[in-house]
């Protein structure tokens, strides 16, 4: 590959590059998240079984499945961070926190309000809310710990450490439905065997989760920038930037 | 119109879903606006002596 990618770990030359990323990543998941809730609450027939109550999956399955992915994110550059002592991937994981606590959020809320005209109740504690409950307490515990530890390359490795510890919670939450006998039902969607739904329904909800992904990316990259910025105060290259940030 | 709203009986779930999604995506995106214009804000503070050096520097060489 032609591209240096250690240009990109350093936190000037991703400054920039953050911000345009950001803007585009925002622009595709204003799309994407347009043309998903058209199918979701206006293309997408109603259920036969569970009415119009079933249009909630639509923003429930993408909510939960990214408050997983971006744990393991977070933990993938925690992990960098801590093996290679590098200042912008624990500025990443440390951008992915407030995120995926809310994806982690919205996904019980949701559930919940799926749950109640579904299954008759609100919240139960099930195998798969308890390890998602779990989830969001990680995430907050993790942001907690980051404010609890004033010298900033410390939290680094705290969170760092924290998010690696909690990232077994993540297999314990997707595999929940198979290895206990859980009110949550099954997975509908698997990469082996055929959908257990209508096409259009499975439309929705990757359109949407594309739209999370983007709307994930362009949020954790504009955060970044202001990390950056709080924590780099005083590097020379910064003054730059006011000359920058002054000219637009 | 209003059957769109109703969403066949399922308007409270419906509406209280997608409306928590809203608002936290709306608050979320305040916030980042928010505190990326405070974070610029306090470095232009705390810079402002350098840059007023600078810009007097500017000045003498013209």
């Amino acid at each position: 590959m032609l591209i240096n990618w250690y240009r990109f770990s350093s936190p000037v030359s991703f400054y920039p590059l953050a911000g345009s990323w950001s803007y585009l990543f925002g622009i595709l998941a204003a799309l994407l998240a347009g043309a998903g809730l058209f199918v979701a609450l206006v293309a997408a027939p109603t259920d036969a079984t569970q009415g119009d109550a079933y249009r909630i999956i639509y923003i429930h399955v993408p909510a939960a499945w990214m408050a997983m992915f971006i744990y393991l994110v977070m933990a993938g550059w925690s992990a960098f961070a801590l093996g290679f002592n590098t200042r912008l991937s624990a500025m990443m994981a440390q951008a992915l926190a407030p995120t995926g606590a809310m994806m982690a959020a919205l996904a019980l809320w949701t559930g919940a309000f799926w749950g109640r005209p579904t299954w008759g109740a609100y919240w139960a504690w099930d195998a798969r809310m308890t390890s998602t409950l779990i989830l969001l307490f990680l995430y907050l515990g993790i942001i907690a710990l980051r404010h609890a530890i004033e010298d900033p390359r410390r939290a680094d490795r705290a969170c760092a450490l924290l998010a690696l510890v909690g990232a077994v919670n993540v297999p314990i939450i997707y595999f929940s439905v198979q290895w206990w006998n859980t009110l949550h039902q099954g997975s509908s969607i698997s990469l082996t065997v055929a959908p257990k739904m209508a096409l259009t329904m499975l439309l929705g909800i990757l359109v949407m989760t594309a739209a999370a992904w983007c709307y994930t990316i362009a949020v954790t990259l504009a955060r970044v920038q202001s990390i950056i910025v709080e924590r780099e105060r005083g590097a020379e290259w910064l003054d730059s930037l006011i000359h920058l940030e002054a000219a637009r | 119109m209003s059957e769109f709203f109703a969403m066949g009986g399922y308007a409270w779930y419906v509406w209280m879903s997608y409306g928590a999604v809203a608002v936290a995506l709306a608050a979320e995106i305040a916030h980042v606006r928010s505190r990326r214009r405070r974070a610029l804000e306090e470095l232009r503070l705390s810079a402002a002596p350098l840059l007023s050096a600078s810009v007097a520097q500017a000045r003498s060489a013209r």
